[in-house]
């Protein structure tokens, strides 16, 4: 690895203005995914912005029609919270799926949306649910912010302080993990929202992606057998060596009856 | 930089590289090479260290992350204070075969111990769940899974007398 310096600011705005004014410099959260980037050369930033001792960026808070979680918040904290399990159970499953118990302790929310993996969990479940990702500057919907493979609507300098989740009526969430790595091949997220029913599907493309067909059949019955007979198309699906593209669309719909059933159970 | 920490109860004083990670610290610096590298990609578990009580991978976490912090290595594991023994989960290990050539078992051993911690009665299930993260090449998992089992059990059995 690379050395670099190390800044520990004190609060947001100091951070922020890190990040702007450091040339080459970078945020780090659990480190899960850039310590390895790091270790592989893969990424050689002059300079790391340590979010750790944000107290501000940790923790989960009730809103009543909404949840909030700090951008900081280890996933392994959003597997326990009673607040998370009482008002949306299927996103405390999801993230007692993520990677392993060592991976939950460190890794956080936020640096799960930012980095936005084709495979990771959080996505799915930020876009299911149409969460809002609140930053130093700004907030920007789900819908708007996941742009592709590893690309997010965040500008140079812009830092998540949270994510806020509306409490939905039901949701669901069911992924087949790649048993070697435990990310998705396919993980579907479905949730039925006072507005209607939004099904999210990470793994199984370039980026998490919504499925207008089977939001429409499940907003009118919501129940596994009204989306059984909707086939996605495999065509710019992800193939390679764990899974094909043909194999990937099929799981789509296996996963989102999954999701529908653990919604309802 | 300079960091302060608290490791296997012993405070501790260095200066670092920011660039240094916790296992190469231990290992090269601390000699404390009960902390293996399998992988040196977050991915086998050999490394798993305690960091304020909690489980992690010392391969992927950077020194300054120790600065106030307890940090608990397999060396640091013992048995009831003054027994001279091994510490229950140790015990558990050696009697059900819970290893072959040992490199996997320091990690294993450490998550076992603070999976044991958070959850009396643990099942097969949440076992196999918890131990996701560690990889061993020589056991087959069967024989890992039944110590961890009777590790829980003696651990919880320990506390209660
Ligand atoms: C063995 C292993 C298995 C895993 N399995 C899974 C899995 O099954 N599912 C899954 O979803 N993930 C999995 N992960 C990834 C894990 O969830 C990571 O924690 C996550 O992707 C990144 O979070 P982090 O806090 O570690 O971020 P970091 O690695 O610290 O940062 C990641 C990126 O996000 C940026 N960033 C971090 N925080 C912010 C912020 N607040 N604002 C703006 N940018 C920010 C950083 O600059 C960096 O570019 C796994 C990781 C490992 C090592
Ligand atoms: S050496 Fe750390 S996880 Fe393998
Ligand atoms: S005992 Fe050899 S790797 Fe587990």
């Amino acid at each position: 690895m690379k050395s670099f310096a190390y800044h520990q600011p004190g609060g947001i705005p100091e951070a922020a203005k890190l990040l702007s004014s450091v040339a080459e410099s970078k945020l780090v959260a659990g480190g899960m995914t850039l310590i390895p980037t790091l270790k592989q050369r893969l990424a050689q930033p002059e300079a790391l912005i340590d979010l750790s001792s944000l107290a501000d960026l940790r923790g989960i808070s009730d809103d009543g029609a909404t949840i909030t979680i700090g951008a900081m918040t280890p996933h392994a904290q959003v597997a326990a919270s009673e607040l998370v399990r009482g008002k949306i159970p299927a996103l405390a499953a999801l993230a007692s799926m993520i990677g392993d118990p060592a991976v939950r302790n460190r890794g956080t929310i936020g640096g799960s949306v930012a980095n936005n993996d084709p495979a990771a969990d959080y996505p799915a479940g930020t876009l299911g649910l149409g969460a809002t990702i609140v930053t130093n500057a700004r907030e920007i919907a789900a819908d708007a912010f996941f742009l592709g493979l590893f690309e997010t609507a965040l500008e140079a300098g812009e830092i998540i302080t949270g994510i806020r989740f509306p409490v939905p009526l039901k949701a669901g969430y069911a992924k087949f993990k790649a048993p070697a790595s435990r990310y998705a091949l396919v993980g579907v997220f479905v949730a039925q929202l006072p507005a209607g029913v939004r099904v999210a599907v990470t793994g199984a493309g370039a980026g998490v992606f919504r499925v207008p067909p089977m939001e429409a059949a499940l907003s009118n019955n919501f129940d596994a057998s009204a989306i059984a007979a909707i086939k996605i198309d495999a065509d710019g699906l992800t193939s390679d060596i764990h899974a094909e593209a043909d194999y990937r669309a099929h799981l789509v719909t296996v996963m989102a009856k999954r999701a529908v059933g653990a919604a309802l159970g | 930089m300079q960091i302060s920490f608290t490791l296997n109860g012993r405070p501790t004083t260095m200066d670092v590289d920011p660039a240094t990670l916790v296992a190469e610290l231990l290992r090269e610096r601390l000699n404390l090479t009960g902390t293996h590298i399998g992988c040196d990609t977050s991915q086998c578990g050999a490394c798993v260290v305690h960091l304020d009580g909690l489980p992690v991978k010392s391969c992927t976490l950077l020194a300054p992350a120790l600065d106030g912090a307890t940090l608990v290595t397999i060396e640091g594991l013992q048995g009831a204070p003054g027994s001279n023994r091994l510490h229950p989960m140790q015990e558990a290990f050696r009697e059900n075969h819970g290893l072959q050539c040992g490199f996997c078992t320091p990690g294993m051993v450490m998550t076992a111990v603070a999976l044991a911690r958070d959850k009396p009665g643990l099942t097969e299930a949440e076992v196999r769940h918890g131990l996701e993260g560690n990889i061993c090449r020589c056991t087959g998992y069967q024989n890992i899974v039944l110590s961890v089992m009777a590790g829980a059990d003696a651990m919880h059995a320990a506390k209660g007398e």
